[in-house]
């Protein structure tokens, strides 16, 4: 793969773009409200939901308050079982741990789990540079590689290609990669499912190395932990002879027993199902059954000054369940490829410039990406307040000394296309309402010059959802 | 280990300044007042739960499960299977009975194979697996709420690659391995053991949000609930 996040515009060139195309739009928008439904039914289901939000917002905080403890701990308890834990503070070390390893098995290829913080550090490439070539084995990710594409979505990274783009890029490359799609191969997503199923078998069964992610690693006994879908998490995890996982260092919880909160909230905000199809978990190495080799790369990469962050350091409790990105009113008009970043959306938006600092263009132009309408605060399974965050990084970016000019063209960039048309401008009015009292009359920062002479508009005292909800109320009160 | 090690946790150090030296872990409140579960357990809820996910459910009499398992290999036209080595033998002895009998024996070569595999490389391999029609195994646990299945390895199970490799699982609960939710289960389960949550077949929503079973592990789940 090719493709890089690097060098990419910033999020308002790049959304422009991305709003005139009206494919994406429309791949984009019924997706994010197809899984938005699913998700507002499973969570329904559970009527302590609240509870178990406040229970995995506090679980995660436990930990990230403490993570030097629960760090040590989880090295003693990984090693005890079997496996090695190695430590690396950025991507460039990790990459450079990974593609040792890897060169220790004499192999030269590997089957890959779908996993952000691979990604994120540029595995695949770094691998790629070191003549090891690494095969991802989820669809959408295959789908992106074969396409020589970036993910625009942590859940489903290949929402912005519809099925006819899809059967084109297996008939075009899959050959190139392995087995070939087969002649006459359709547009059905089952032909397309099964052709997929058909390359990468005999991927899974010939490779002797994987490298996956995981969603938890379970301090107390050193169990990590994968969900998914398709059972090529399982492939990857069970018939390689070793098995590298890379890890970010805020996967850590503390307890076996605190998995049955995220086992509950994470696939209901997720997917919208009671639970996803696959979930493994592993602890070192078991005799006789899966990988008899097992190293854990824990991540750094940034993490750490996130967590030196007291307001952003909540961006650290993400389990990446992309909620936030479906509900998100900016992301499904723009999609994923506009936040110029692994982690998209809302997450993204914060995430980015805090583990990149907010001296780049892009990172400084991403607190702005956002309408502050608090939607994705109230799905966010852990509770993070990004609006806050948010705003938060407005003031830093502000903040920066002598970057006045800068900051105005990146709020005033972001501005403009929010207020470019009629519906838009309806919305963000309705958004900033809801924002609760995070607008001041006068911009802090040397933004404040551009509000000493434009007023900001009214907000209205009362939201569309707080009105709509009223009226609703008063609907069933005289039914 | 490595100077990063000690770079790493010293960053996590600085960075928690605002932590006071005093606090420890379980100072940091969680409050567990979630349900343990949400009140929809059993048998019923189970049969409901896999059925949502396009899972096929049977519920047998305890002296019908040989009968069971026959009856649902022979629909399934399934001529050879895989089982751990501790499935018990009772379990296939009806199919085997049956099938054994027909012109086919010879072709359909040894219909039952076991996995001996016990950790010094004598289970069988991939394309062993990768050949055969489908795989006959117990379960750790099942969650009701959830439709979950879990297998540890323990009695009955076998290998991950067992369940993972053939297109076709059955799958045998006992109604004592049923809890109502996922907190009872991961309480019960011990996290030592490798363990696969299976909930409904292989899916995969990638294309177009458009739901498909199967892509890599089986795409069909049989379940004969026993008891
Ligand atoms: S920020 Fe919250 S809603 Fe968004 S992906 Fe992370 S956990 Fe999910």
């Amino acid at each position: 793969m090719t493709g890089t996040f690097l060098g990419m515009p910033t999020f308002p060139e790049a959304a422009r773009a991305a709003t005139a195309d009206a494919q994406l739009r429309h791949n984009l928008r019924k997706a994010t409200h197809t899984i938005r439904d699913k998700r507002a039914e499973a969570v329904g289901e559970l009527d302590d939901w609240t509870r178990l939000r406040a229970a995995g917002k506090a679980v995660k905080d436990r930990t990230l308050r403490h993570l030097d403890h629960y760090l040590e701990q989880l090295e003693a308890s990984v090693t005890a079982a079997g496996g090695q834990v190695h430590w690396a503070a950025d991507a460039a070390e990790a990459n450079r741990i990974v593609t040792d390893l890897v060169r220790a098995t004499g192999e030269r290829e590997l089957v890959k789990v779908k996993s952000m913080a691979t990604q994120e550090i540029g595995l695949n490439e770094a691998l790629e540079a070191a003549g090891i070539t690494a095969y991802e084995t989820d669809l959408a990710e295959l789908i992106v590689q074969l396409g020589d594409d970036l993910p625009s979505h942590i859940l489903v990274p290949a929402i912005h290609r519809n099925r006819a783009e899809i059967r084109e890029i297996f008939l075009r490359e899959m050959a190139a990669w392995g087995t070939a799609a087969p002649d006459g191969l359709t547009d059905d997503p089952r032909a397309l499912a099964d052709a997929a199923r058909v390359h990468l078998r005999e991927k899974f069964l010939s490779t002797k190395v994987a490298v996956s992610g995981a969603n938890f690693a379970v301090a107390e006994t050193g169990t990590l932990v994968v969900l998914e879908s398709e059972g090529n998490g399982r492939m990857c995890l069970t018939l390689p002879e070793t098995l590298i996982s890379v890890v970010g260092i805020e996967k850590t919880i503390p307890t076996w027993d605190d998995l049955d909160i995220f086992l509950q909230t994470l696939p209901r905000s997720s997917t919208g199902e009671r639970m996803n199809p696959y979930t493994s978990t592993w602890t070192g190495v078991t005799p006789g059954d899966g990988p008899q080799e097992f190293h854990l790369v824990l991540l750094d990469n940034g993490r750490s000054d996130v967590l030196a962050d007291e307001v952003g350091r909540q961006a650290l409790r993400c389990i990446r369940c992309s909620a936030c990105l479906n509900i998100c009113p900016v992301y499904e008009r723009t999609g994923g490829h506009a936040y110029g970043s692994v982690y998209p959306g809302p997450i993204g938006a914060i995430l980015t410039p805090q583990l990149k600092g907010t001296g780049g263009e892009l990172e400084a132009s991403l607190p702005y990406a956002s309408s502050l309408c608090g939607a994705c605060y109230e799905v966010c399974p852990v509770a993070i307040d990004i609006p806050e965050v948010l705003v938060h990084l407005r003031e830093e970016v502000a903040s920066a000394g002598g970057a006045g000019h800068r900051v105005e063209k990146a709020a005033m960039a972001a501005a403009e296309w929010v207020l470019d048309d009629d519906r838009r401008l309806g919305l963000a009015q309705r958004a900033v309402a809801s924002a609760r009292s995070l607008v001041p009359r006068r911009l802090p920062g040397p933004v404040g010059a551009w509000t000493d002479t434009r007023d900001l508009p009214d907000i209205p005292e009362e939201s569309f959802r707080q009105w709509w909800r009223t009226r609703e109320k008063g609907k069933r009160k005289r039914s | 280990m490595s100077g990063s090690r000690e770079q790493i946790l010293a960053r996590v150090r600085a960075a928690l300044a605002d932590v006071p030296s005093g606090e420890h872990p379980p100072d940091v409140e969680v409050p567990r007042d979630y349900a343990r579960s949400h009140g929809r357990g059993g048998a019923d809820t189970l049969v409901d739960r896999l059925e949502d996910y396009r899972a096929i459910v049977h519920r047998v009499a305890a002296d019908a499960l040989p009968d069971a398992v026959a009856a649902a290999l022979q629909r399934r036209g399934s001529r050879s299977i895989v089982v751990p080595a501790d499935l018990p033998e009772a379990w296939t002895a009806t199919w085997t009975d049956e099938i054994g009998g027909g012109a086919d024996m010879a072709a359909a070569g040894a219909p039952v194979l076991r996995d001996d595999g016990d950790g010094v490389g004598l289970g069988l391999g991939l394309g062993a697996l990768d050949a055969v029609d489908g795989v006959v195994t117990g379960c750790a646990v099942a969650i009701a709420e959830t439709g979950t299945i879990v297998l540890d390895g323990g009695e009955g199970q076998g290998r991950r690659v067992l369940t993972l490799v053939p297109d076709y699982h059955l799958c045998v609960v006992r109604a004592d391995q049923i809890v109502d939710d996922v907190p009872d289960a991961v309480a019960r389960l011990d996290p030592r053991r490798p363990l696969t949550w299976i909930s409904g077949p292989s899916a995969t929503s990638d294309i177009e949000l458009d739901r498909v079973e199967g892509v890599h592990g089986p795409r069909t789940l049989e379940v004969l609930i026993v008891g």
